[in-house]
């Protein structure tokens, strides 16, 4: 095995998140039911004509834009023929000659070491339908819902030589397209999808080996699995001496095998040609400049400027701004409350723990940053104490409730009487008469043990800052 | 009152003053044409109930005071039947679609009822349009008025022959190589093929979607025009339409030729053309010279090219076009069919005629991977130079002149067993120019042949140049067809 190398390179389907479909204005929601979301467009009855959705175009420029590729200025559509139920026309509108976004790249860490991965282009398509197959013995059925859903595929060079750059790609590329908005990249629902296109090399070769391509993996342990299979296939095959065929495979995940689907020879032949019946596409510069205006704040400028308009550790940003909704929500509760690094301590230790055992993914996230700013606000005040407050943030994180009412209502405020402080201190005094010879010959640790059974006898709500105060002068009156 | 002989124009005036009711005129019509059909076959689906109901209607309507500015409301109508009409089977004459009634208007359609059209049918074809005899349609051909011998040509010839018979007062046809003016010229009517982008195509079903162009079929010119002012104009909903202002053309219905410049390509002067054919076409150079217009010769280095890289292109779009009709959604299925391939295989082994398969054929094969170079994009490459060609002429001249076809309506079947003779034949090479650079053409008859065959001339003017069309073609109808 040491000896070969992997060369990956991948084929990323991402669904645009517009609101219309690509060549007609049904809706894109997913679900609902059966060819509920169609129209004659889309189903492709006889003499109909695709007109294009703008917003598909600006997507597929942003993303362009995001990830340094040129955007070509003349560029078309052409068909992809093939038979398929699915496929209403029986060919897909895609692009092939001339794709809107070429030669792009974005650069990855792995193992603290960077490495640029090249793209090749991204060009816009339309999705297909979905064929039903267990609703009848004799039949399947068709749900169109899908047809002209649009898409991009984002098409990398060969540079990517193990799963852990392909992991960090791919997470790369779907944080991008999270931040610009584009897509809601959801593996499980098929909106973000990479086919991997996998050969492998003795090292130091300078020639490409024979690739495969493999379809059908819906996550990213899958991805992991199906790099690993595949290339051990690969080198098991070439260290017998056999070659390896060109071929299309599907990965089987739940049994952690690829499997041939379609040989070279089998090929299909797409017949691809310009679509007729849309005008080439001529991109005008200054709409690129207004795109690329509009873009939003990505990552990379968010961890500089987190770091220094908010003096948060590297470490921090790098959490904050690992998931757009987490960026969000931090840069929404620091304009409230002005104190950044106790919103990234909650953000980090409290919602993240809360994700965790809640099973809630970070775009489900419900509470508003208005009750975390107030939150802490009453902590900062001295209001309610730590462990009372982490209580409030569990509700907050599930009921989005108002900490300050509830504080109120249950009567969870700090105590700051100090007759019935100073009452608890003396009472603790003269229980613990040895921490006070302890502490009276210099042993700090019997302060805090004196502390500790004063805020136990007050369950924790009485003031610490006060108790401070009234212990130390207490003793020193001794 | 003998309707028959009428234009649509007359009609429409004599019905927007109460001289005639839309409503008579209709049954009149439809008794006509039921007179006619077993003679001609013009109609695929006739709308008698339909049509007359709608007829009730549109002049319930003008007695109203509607349709004030519509100059054909209440004239009673047909269209080819690759046009989609709701609720109204249309078939591309294949049994393809033997049974496929449409959910929606074509665009077309909405703006001639707007207009007060009064549907009375859908009209024979070549299956999917592609054809220039009629002779390919699942129902059966239509035969030409003038010589029931012969063939009304194609593909609109339903539309031509209506037209000519007298059936209907106009029609509208489409155009992808010659479809409206081929047979416009052997039934002795008058077919306009607007430019590429005027006419919106929604709703047309496809045969090449970037020749295409549906266009109207009238008995003269100012009746062609009334139609296509009714029917052009920019629509959203084809991405191919071309969004300018569409004026009036009924402006360009002058006797006016004076310094207009008319090219006539060279090698009409030795073509095998038919003698009678090449004595009108004298008579119309004489015409427009005589009537002030300068009328040269020119040479074309690219014309030998138009007819190969039309039937490439064509035959590449239609493949694809005709992808949709696969038996799973509408539209013919085999009964034989048992699995997923059979649909596939059967329904369109046995929907489709020969000709669309023969076109499907040629276009898989130019464009797959191995011939795509070879062809496909040569053809494209060579579509740009002719267009280089002809838009240098258009640039020094306002007409492009010939006849229309180099011979009369030919008898059936003549060329049963010769398709590549049928494509390779320079008659239409000059029709086919037209769709290959998006060009606007017309098609006006001129006299008779030894067998009392029509004879028609051709005039092609520069893209948006319908005016220009009009305006001669208007100037030679005064001259030589009244």
């Amino acid at each position: 095995m040491y000896k070969y190398e992997k060369v990956i390179g991948l084929e990323v389907h991402v669904e645009l998140s517009t609101k219309s479909k690509i060549f007609c204005g049904c809706s894109t929601e997913f679900g609902g039911r059966p060819n509920s979301k169609c129209c004659p467009i889309c189903m492709g009855m006889p003499g109909t004509l695709p007109v294009l959705n703008r917003r598909v175009l600006e997507y597929a420029i942003a993303t362009g834009l995001a990830t340094g590729c040129t955007i070509r200025e003349y560029s078309r559509f052409d068909r992809k023929n093939y038979f398929y139920p699915d496929l209403p026309k029986s060919y897909q509108t895609s692009q092939l000659y001339l794709p809107i976004c070429y030669e792009g790249s974005l650069e990855i860490e792995v193992d603290g070491i960077k490495k640029k991965i090249g793209i090749h282009e991204i060009h816009m398509e339309e999705d297909a339908g979905k064929l039903i197959h267990d609703q009848d013995d004799e039949f399947s059925f068709i749900d169109y819902n899908r047809s002209g859903v649009p898409l991009i595929e984002i098409v990398t060079k060969p540079d990517m030589n193990s799963k852990e750059e392909v992991i960090a790609f791919l997470e790369k590329l779907q944080l991008i397209l999270e931040y610009l908005g584009v897509s809601d990249c959801k593996m499980q629902e098929g909106s973000f999808r990479a086919d991997i296109n996998l050969s492998v090399r003795k090292k130091g070769q300078k020639e490409l080996g024979t690739r495969t391509e493999m379809k059908n993996i819906n996550s990213f342990k899958a991805i992991g699995r199906a790099i690993d299979y595949e290339a051990k296939r690969q080198i098991d095959l070439l260290e017998k001496g056999e070659s390896i065929e060109q071929e299309t495979r599907r990965w089987d995940d739940a049994n952690g095998i690829s499997l041939s689907l379609r040989s070279k020879i089998n090929a299909k032949d797409y017949r691809y040609f310009p679509d007729p019946d849309l005008p080439p596409l001529v991109v005008d510069k200054d709409w690129v400049d207004e795109i690329r205006k509009r873009q939003p704040e990505l990552r990379e400028e968010k961890i500089q400027r987190y770091m220094k308009e908010f003096k948060l550790p590297e470490y921090d940003a790098k959490i904050l701004t690992s998931s757009k909704y987490l960026a969000d929500i931090f840069e929404k509760t620091v304009a409230i409350s002005k104190n950044p690094k106790e919103v990234s301590n909650w953000i980090m230790i409290e919602t993240m723990r809360l994700m965790r055992d809640r099973q809630v993914q970070v775009e489900n996230i419900t509470f508003s940053p208005e009750n975390l700013a107030r939150l802490i606000e009453l902590v900062e005040a001295g209001k309610i104490n730590r462990t009372i407050a982490k209580e409030i943030f569990e509700l907050i994180f599930d009921e989005d409730i108002d900490p300050e009412v509830y504080v109120k209502e249950h009567q969870l405020g700090v105590v700051d009487d100090r007759d019935l402080l100073i009452k608890v201190v003396q009472e603790v005094i003269r229980d613990f008469p040895d921490s006070v010879t302890d502490y009276k010959s210099g042993k700090d640790k019997a302060f805090k043990h004196l502390m500790g059974q004063i805020m136990k006898r007050m369950k924790g709500k009485a003031n610490p800052v006060l108790v401070n105060e009234l212990l130390r002068s207490e003793l020193e009156e001794l | 009152m003998d309707y028959a002989k009428m234009t649509a124009l007359e009609l429409a005036s004599k019905i927007r003053n109460n001289e005639i009711s839309a409503v008579e005129v209709t049954k009149a019509q439809i008794k006509y044409i039921k007179e006619q059909e077993d003679r001609l076959s013009c109609f695929i689906t006739l709308l008698e109930d339909e049509g007359l109901k709608r007829a009730y209607e549109v002049q319930e309507r003008i007695a109203k005071g509607d349709y004030k500015d519509s100059p054909l409301a209440g004239v009673p109508m047909a269209v080819k039947d690759n046009i989609l009409t709701k609720n109204i089977r249309t078939t591309c004459a294949s049994r393809m679609l033997e049974t496929y009634i449409p959910s929606y208007n074509a665009r077309v359609i909405d703006k001639l009822e707007d207009a007060g059209a009064i549907i009375l049918g859908k009209l024979n074809m070549d299956e999917f349009a592609m054809g220039n005899s009629s002779e390919s349609s699942y129902f059966g051909p239509t035969r030409n008025p003038f010589n029931t011998d012969h063939v009304p040509g194609g593909s609109s010839g339903g539309s031509a022959a209506a037209v000519a018979a007298g059936e209907v007062f106009y029609s509208l046809g489409s155009d992808t190589g010659g479809s409206i003016r081929q047979p416009s010229s052997y039934c002795g009517v008058t077919g306009i093929k607007p430019t590429y982008g005027t006419v919106s195509r929604n709703g047309l079903i496809g045969f090449a979607s970037s020749f295409d162009q549906i266009g109207p079929i009238a008995k003269n010119v100012s009746d062609a025009t009334a139609v296509l002012d009714i029917i052009k104009g920019y629509d959203s909903k084809d991405s191919t339409s071309i969004a300018r202002e569409y004026d009036s053309y009924t402006s360009a219905l002058t006797d006016d030729v004076r310094g207009m410049k008319i090219g006539v390509p060279k090698e009409f002067l030795d073509s095998p053309m038919n003698s009678q054919i090449r004595e009108q076409f004298d008579k119309v150079i004489k015409v427009y010279r005589d009537k002030g217009a300068t009328v040269e010769y020119v040479d074309f280095q690219t014309s030998d090219y138009i007819i190969p890289t039309y039937y490439i292109l064509t035959s590449a779009e239609v493949s694809a076009n005709l992808s949709r009709f696969d038996g799973i959604r509408y539209g013919y299925r085999s009964p034989d069919a048992k699995n997923l391939e059979e649909i596939y295989f059967k329904s369109r082994a046995e929907g489709f005629g020969d000709e669309a398969k023969l076109r499907i054929l040629l276009g898989s094969y130019v464009l797959s991977s191995d011939n795509y170079d070879t062809y496909y994009d040569k053809a494209l490459r060579i579509r740009r130079l002719i267009s280089n060609e002809f838009d240098d002429f258009f640039s020094n001249y306002d007409i492009l002149l010939g006849p229309t076809s180099l011979f009369t309506a030919f008898n059936f079947n003549a060329f049963l067993n010769s398709p590549v003779e049928k494509y390779a034949d320079s008659d239409n090479k000059y029709t086919i120019i037209a769709n290959l650079i998006g060009s606007p053409a017309m098609s006006i008859p001129c006299g008779y042949d030894e067998k009392g065959l029509p004879i028609g001339m051709q005039l092609i003017g520069r893209k948006f140049g319908e005016k220009d069309i009009i305006r001669s073609a208007y100037s030679l109808e005064k001259e030589i067809t009244s």
